[in-house]
């Protein structure tokens, strides 16, 4: 009867209990993370699956025409945001799962986020440019 | 101090593949290979912006025999993970948690993603008019 959810509890102090914050100190803030980002991302995926398929077999100036019209344009940036955020934060779980040396653990968790980040910008940019500059 | 050398749960070694178990590590292979689709997404759209030569490169990498393997395979890993993740997320709201209907579930997530992948490539192909 050690490890009850009720003995458990008491070991929390009452700030910490407030705070919502577990052994990790950081609450449920990436489990929510990564569900607010998969619920987004069901209609953004299939909006691209859908634009894919009516965009097979076209050339780069249809393509382009098509990208920087400003609702895809919109959409494809959200995407791209919506998709990377989305990404890490599941990778940075596997990683934690199946890396158990502190030291890569941290490093890899690090070049998956920084990285991440540098793939969206250039992304971002990429769809900025063909909008604004055609 | 800890022993390197104890096993670690969940000993997959002496489990038996059962469909809850096949369709969470699915989940998550999916999950790793979208991240390599959100890497492609990047390099296509960076290839748009930088011109039509290297839209032209990554269109005849892409339309080649394995490049449409590869992306057959990308787009049952999109559909996959999205309809498990639906699962997934009604498990958050605690909906369908008995073991008889995880299993019916996961059959029913296999089954549509499954379809959903044959019919955006024939709707591709059909939208083309040629193979």
């Amino acid at each position: 009867m050690i490890n009850t959810p009720q003995q458990t509890k008491k070991l929390q102090s009452k700030l910490g209990r407030v705070r919502g914050l577990g052994s990790t100190r950081e609450g449920v803030h990436h489990w929510w993370a990564q569900r607010m980002s998969a619920v987004a991302l069901l209609p953004l995926s299939l909006w691209f699956v859908y634009s894919l398929i009516s965009l097979t077999g076209t050339d780069y100036d249809t393509f382009i025409a098509w990208a920087s019209e400003f609702g895809n344009s919109v959409f494809l940036v959200l995407l791209v945001v919506t998709m990377f955020h989305h990404a890490q934060l599941g990778l940075q779980v596997v990683i934690e799962d199946y890396v158990h040396s502190e030291m890569w653990k941290m490093g890899m968790v690090l070049f998956v986020k920084y990285g991440a980040v540098v793939f969206a910008a250039s992304a971002i940019f990429a769809v900025l440019k063909i909008s604004i500059a055609g | 101090m800890p022993n390197d050398t104890r096993p670690l749960s969940p000993h997959l070694q002496v489990y038996r593949p059962q469909i809850t178990s096949m369709l969470s590590i699915l989940h998550r292979i999916t999950g790793v290979v979208l991240a390599f689709v959100a890497l492609l997404l990047a390099y296509w759209l960076s290839a748009a912006a930088y011109g039509p030569e290297a839209f032209g490169r990554a269109q005849a990498l892409l339309e080649s025999g394995f490049g449409r393997f590869v992306l057959f395979g990308f787009t049952f890993s999109l559909f996959f993970h999205l309809c498990n993740g639906i699962r997934h997320l009604g498990w958050d709201m605690l909906w369908g948690f008995e073991l008889s209907q995880v299993r019916f579930s996961g059959i029913l997530v296999l089954i549509v993603s499954s379809a959903l992948t044959v019919l955006s490539w024939l709707m591709a192909y059909g939208h083309v008019g040629k193979l």
